[in-house]
């Protein structure tokens, strides 16, 4: 029998096993929703196409599955861009499908056209437009399966609306065959060799772990790896739970806002094993002085990562779990003969030393309330066990650095793109995700003013994500900025003409609270987190509270600002 | 900064030379010549790019390249030996008093003259860059007014011998 593009689609996602796709309708793909009722596949309506593809984003951080996201051609697909962009710059696997006009108006400025496909060709990992109905199951299969192997990253595909009303026969393809694309990277064993030897010889390892290491779900075989071997972790703000916060080989983020024990544990170290982390410059500082003293090994799954930025002894081209496993297989056999522990025990005193001297802190000198202080009562309450996600800003880095992060998945975070208005609806796809869980978006009173559409689709949802404004009335990260390098010239980073949180809230359908006592804090965060709805909870925080430690850009990562 | 001759063979599908092109000017690379036509394998395409920058900077293209889907192949054929060609087609001012003269450069040169006017000749020339360039040179004196040219095309050599 034959069915419909729009209908073949729909099967596609049921043979996907999709449970649900954000999305937002429009001329182009009313044929498309017009058969979403009679599929498996449940549709969020979001409020702004932003709003779906962020929160097919935080899905997908959340599960480690695919996320999908369905909007309409021109201004819709537009809509999408910083959420696929996001989604490149950290790997997250997300496809996203585009209603586009008519093959016959293509490239006519028809009403609505957008060559989305162009738009979004340097921001997806590839894309599609779908000129043959009868290429369109073998098509939404190679998206899916390219979005999730290797490096993942957002597939778009580009759905004319004549495509989705022909007919052709369906079948989905048991496999996926493209001669051009084959991804399976398993380790060379003569390399993982070298690692191993390399590891006996160093007297003073340091193994600094990024968002692959989460994407690969390699967290088992890294902390197996850090823990037996006693070799001290670091990691970027996207490997954050991965290696769990509460070790004592746990050093914290290392880079700019990096801790002070993990930044000299880059300088100091003989042996800097790198695992899916790609040497971001706000994660190396000044390149030419970073990690000065050693050899330095690479494991990533994307050839392009190495040799980028920083010079690399030892390349090895894998995904991080085979490559993790290998390093465990081949080192497991050495620890009857070899004393690990007695080997490093020097450096990780060293390490652990400095981690005392300078621990994470902040001055609680006021009557004021610290944002710190409010993400260590959150960390508290929940005893880690939330999801946490984060707008950009201040607010992202106290979250970073005063959560711990024992789990990987935990942490919803735009790292590479650094999208303000991210978390919000990156929670709210984590929620759906996890509708039992307790969901925090830990927001700025700027960033969380960007997708703030997305309250109605909370509640109208019963989606019960909570956010918590760290509220400076400030754009805090600039003008932090401002104050240390612009002579506190705090122009247009001024933010205290604000919407009252409370009401907003309340005008939603969700709860409101608000405080302004540090005694407060605990007692209505603990009340927050018990409603069963979504929640803002409006914290109004010390104004000119800065993120410490600092490197500063461009400096070298011992040219720390302490607090 | 030196000239690379990279051979990419792609799939012949929509939007693949602007996959190419793109990922050269979104990191500010810069192309000095692209030639891309049909293979014999159906649905493959070769293009020879030759781009210019340091060593770094050709590593980060031929794996940027690799990692492109629709790739299927990445050669750098700077390292290896390699016969390299393009196609030129030269118009040049040519009254009576110099037309002997240009068709002894063109007898030398081994070139084709491919059309002919009072006070004009359109010559077909094939070779590596040096003898375009060679070619060019000795032109120019007389006044060339069109050149077009393909750009490179270029295939790794089977045996180390130039003929
Ligand atoms: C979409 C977008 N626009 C601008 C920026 C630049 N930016 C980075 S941090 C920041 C300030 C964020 O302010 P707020 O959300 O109030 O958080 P705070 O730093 O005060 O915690 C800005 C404007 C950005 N990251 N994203």
């Amino acid at each position: 029998m034959k069915l419909t593009g729009a209908q073949i689609l729909l099967k596609c996602l049921e043979e996907e096993g999709v449970d649900v796709m954000f999305g937002f309708p429009g001329g182009a793909v009313i044929d498309i929703y017009d058969e979403i009722p009679k599929s498996s596949v449940e549709h969020i309506l979001v409020r702004h196409e932003q709003g779906a593809i962020h929160a097919a984003d935080g899905y997908a951080r959340a599960t480690g599955r695919v996320g999908v996201c369905l909007v309409t051609s021109g201004p819709g697909a537009t809509n999408t861009v910083t959420g696929i962009a996001t989604a490149y710059a950290d790997s997250i696997p997300v496809v996203i499908f585009t209603g586009q006009v008519p093959r016959a108006l293509i490239g006519n400025d028809a009403f609505q056209e957008v060559d989305i496909v162009g738009i979004t060709r340097p921001c997806t990992k590839h894309n599609y437009l779908v000129q043959d109905v009868n290429d369109l199951a073998r098509t939404v299969k190679q998206a899916f399966y390219l979005a999730r192997t290797g490096r993942p990253g957002p597939v778009l595909v580009d759905l004319p609306k004549d495509i989705q009303q022909q007919l052709a026969e369906f079948k989905y393809p048991e496999e996926v065959s493209m001669r051009s694309y084959k991804p399976t990277k398993m380790p060379h064993i003569g390399q993982i060799r070298k690692v191993v030897k390399l590891l006996k010889k160093a007297k003073r390892p340091l193994i600094y772990s990024g968002g692959g290491v989460i994407t690969s779900g390699s967290h088992e075989e890294l902390t197996w790896l850090g823990k037996t071997l006693h070799i001290p972790v670091t990691s970027t703000l996207m490997g954050l739970g991965a290696f769990p916060g509460d070790d004592g080989l746990f050093l914290g983020m290392l880079g700019m806002h990096g801790t002070y024990a993990a930044n000299m544990a880059v300088n100091n170290c003989d042996l800097l094993l790198a695992v899916g982390a790609r040497f971001d410059d706000r994660v190396t500082g000044k390149v030419d002085t970073f990690a000065p003293n050693a050899t330095i090994v690479h494991i990533d799954v994307d050839p392009t990562s190495i040799q980028k930025n920083v010079s690399v002894q030892v390349p090895l081209v894998a995904d991080c779990k085979p490559a993790l496993a290998a390093l465990k297989a081949e080192t497991e056999g050495t620890l009857d003969e070899y004393d690990w522990a007695a080997d490093h025990k020097e450096w990780v005193d060293k390490v652990q030393g400095w981690a005392k001297e300078h621990p994470l802190t902040y001055k609680d000198d006021t009557e004021g309330i610290k944002p710190q202080y409010v993400v260590e009562k959150i960390y508290e309450i929940t005893k880690g066990d939330a999801i946490i996600a984060t707008e950009v800003g201040q607010n992202q880095m106290w979250a970073a650095q005063f959560y711990k992060y024992n789990r990987p998945n935990t942490l919803l975070t735009s790292g590479g793109l650094g999208t303000m208005g991210y978390g919000f609806p990156a929670a709210m796809g984590a929620q759906r995700a996890f509708p039992d869980k307790l969901v925090i978006d830990i927001a700025g009173d700027g960033s969380i003013q960007m997708c703030i559409q997305e309250m109605m689709t909370v509640v109208c949802n019963k989606l019960p994500v909570k956010i918590v404004i760290l509220n400076n009335g400030y754009l805090g990260m600039v003008r932090q900025w401002q104050e240390l390098f612009y002579e506190k010239n705090y122009c247009a980073t001024c933010m205290d003409a604000q919407p009252d949180f409370v009401k907003l809230a309340e005008a939603y359908g969700a709860a409101g609270f608000r405080v302004t006592e540090k005694k407060d804090v605990e007692k209505t965060l603990r009340e927050a987190f018990k409603v069963d709805k979504p929640v803002i909870v409006d914290i109004r925080v010390e104004k000119e509270e800065n993120v410490y430690p600092m490197v500063p850009a461009g400096a070298s990562l011992t040219e720390m600002l302490l607090v | 900064m030196s000239k690379h001759t990279l051979s990419v063979m792609v799939e012949n599908e929509p939007g693949v030379l602007s996959r190419v092109a793109g990922l050269f000017s979104g990191r500010g690379f810069n192309i000095y010549s692209l030639n891309v036509a049909p293979t014999l394998e159906k649905g493959v395409s070769l293009m020879t790019i030759v781009a210019e920058g340091d060593d770094a900077i050709v590593e980060q293209i031929v794996k940027q390249l690799r990692k492109l889907v629709p790739t299927i192949k990445v050669k750098d054929l700077t390292e290896l030996k390699s016969v390299e060609r393009e196609m030129v087609l030269l118009k040049v001012n040519a009254e009576d008093s110099k037309r002997a003269e240009i068709l002894r450069i063109v007898d030398i040169f081994r070139c084709k003259v491919v059309d002919v006017s009072v006070d004009e000749l359109t010559i077909e020339v094939t070779g590596d860059q040096g003898k375009i360039g060679a070619l060019v040179n000795l032109l120019t004196r007389f006044g060339i007014k069109e050149i077009a040219r393909t750009g490179n095309v270029a295939m790794r050599r089977s045996m180390q011998i130039d003929l």
